[in-house]
């Protein structure tokens, strides 16, 4: 017995209860048809009257009798066939989990085979195959757009994926790798430096990618960089993607803050830190995540 | 039997005592078993009562609506589990008081919402959810970013809880008023939200 089942006890309970108030009503309806003194329509009256209105003393309606006859049949019918009596299982043997299992068991028959014959072939091919990509498409929208957004161009906080620049690699086995694991992004603070130095520190970064600075705060964070940052972004700024520590040279800023300049969200990133985050998505199973890796490696070529 | 039923008819008392006694033998069959079975009484295995932050944040849930529009509650269809994760068990919910299962779908179930987004995507869809979601229409919570926790209730609400069951241990209450003092309430709803459906063996 499934420990979740109710015990004898409560089990005896709810059947008793059940059929007693069933064959209950069905035994009032009897009684109170057998003692009905009129069997046919009739003029006489109960004995009460309100205002001149008199209550007939006539038989309960036909079709009212055989329509509660029939629905008490229909009732224990159905008790019979489902599980309606404590653990009483039912002759049908339904159950909810039951025709959950049978839904799912159906649509992985009809579904499984489709997703197995378009994820054929390495993830880079299936980039080139137009009906892979469609399917990779909605895939897309229906589980990354959400953050990525729905021209997977990304958004404060949410890498575009469709530019050059990969935090983590942009081959397909980087990506597949991203979305069967997920990924956790990680950057201290870095407000200990205090803000005289993070005011230099952000003006040799923006200098990496050529933006306008100031030439000697720039010359005075050089050091800074070389000391605290070089170490997951490189000596040059090229960034490391086996941290997934960005580029820095390239001029793509996933913390460009919607009302800050470059410079001043590079600020607020040195004082806060940063912690990117992106849940993994192996629960698709490895054949949407091919799709999947296909159509996100398709954006950026 | 005529006589019965004119008993029945004229005593306001036994009318009203007769209506009771069949009505609560629905309640009978239908309700007092579930107070003595297991699946709707022990919690699922890796249930963890709410971290104070969470409480707090369950609070705020409730506070602000988001079961009018959110229900917590995955049906065993197929269409549910694909959509939202596993299917809801009556153990993940004994600690629940009261129940968030909500009734009125006009955003999506929340009942497995724990891990799915990053908290960074949380803060952005709170502060204006069409900033992420455009065809969105949930309203936006930007007072959550400056409303501050006092954490003043923050341990008689637990203890609340564990009067009523929830096996809180003493560090945990000793620990609660600090957890949430001057912590912002938009951080107690997304660590509330980032701990749903966290019990379900098939969530990570």
């Amino acid at each position: 017995m499934n420990a979740d089942q109710l015990t004898p006890f409560w089990s005896m309970w709810v059947a008793v209860i059940t059929l007693g108030v069933i064959f209950g009503c069905l035994a009032l309806l009897l009684a109170i048809r057998k003692s009905e003194p009129h069997k046919e329509e009739t003029d006489a009256d109960t004995g009460h009257e309100f205002d001149g209105i008199r209550e007939l003393d006539n038989p309960l309606p036909q079709w009212w009798y055989y329509k509660f006859l029939i629905l008490t049949a229909f009732g224990l019918l159905y008790l019979a066939l489902y599980p309606g009596l404590g653990s009483y299982q039912g002759l049908l043997g339904w159950s909810q989990e039951g025709q959950w299992q049978a839904e799912m068991d159906k649509a992985e028959q009809e579904f499984a085979p489709v997703f197995a014959a378009l994820a054929q072939g390495s993830a880079d091919e299936l980039a080139q195959d137009p009906e892979a990509m469609k399917v990779g498409g909605r895939l897309f929208r229906n589980n990354c757009a959400i953050c990525h957004g729905q021209n997977a161009k990304g958004a404060y906080g949410f890498p575009n994926l469709t530019d050059s620049d990969w935090l983590y690699g942009g081959k397909t086995e980087n990506i597949v790798a991203t979305l069967n694991g997920g990924r956790a992004g990680m950057m201290p603070s870095f407000a200990h430096l205090g803000d005289e130095t993070i005011e230099q520190l952000s003006h040799y970064v923006v200098s990496l990618s050529g933006r306008a600075h100031d030439i000697n705060q720039a010359a005075l964070g050089q050091p800074v960089f070389q000391q605290n940052c070089a170490a997951c972004h490189g000596g040059d700024g090229s960034g490391n993607q086996m941290l997934g520590a960005p580029n820095l040279m390239d001029n793509i800023w996933l913390y460009k803050h919607p009302n800050l300049t470059v410079r001043d969200s590079i600020k607020l990133t040195l004082q806060n830190g940063r912690q990117g985050q992106m849940p993994a998505f192996d629960r698709l199973g490895q054949d949407k995540v091919k799709l999947l890796s296909a159509y996100v490696y398709s954006l950026s070529q | 039997m005529a006589k019965a039923h004119k008993i029945f008819e004229t005593h306001l008392g036994a009318l009203s005592m007769g209506i009771v006694a069949v009505i609560s033998l629905g309640g009978l069959a239908e309700i007092v078993p579930l107070f003595y079975t297991t699946a709707t009484t022990e919690p699922v295995k890796g249930l963890k009562p709410w971290t104070p932050m969470a409480l707090e944040g369950r609070d705020i849930y409730i506070r602000e609506g988001c079961h009018v529009c959110h229900t917590q509650m995955v049906r065993p269809f197929r269409a549910e589990t694909e959509r939202y994760g596993p299917y809801s068990l009556a153990g993940e919910h004994v600690w629940e008081r009261p129940f968030l299962w909500g009734s009125k779908r006009t955003g999506p179930d929340l009942a497995r919402l724990g891990g799915k987004y990053s908290d960074d995507w949380h803060r952005a869809h709170l502060y204006q959810p069409r900033d992420v979601v455009p065809e969105s229409n949930m309203p936006s919570f930007p007072w959550l970013f400056q409303n501050e926790l006092s954490g003043k209730d923050t341990l008689a609400k637990m203890q609340v809880m564990q009067s009523l069951g929830v096996p809180y241990t003493d560090e945990d209450l000793a620990g609660a008023r600090h957890a949430v003092r001057g912590k912002l309430e938009i951080d107690a709803l997304v660590e509330y939200l980032q701990q749903l459906g966290h019990a379900n063996p098939a969530v990570k």
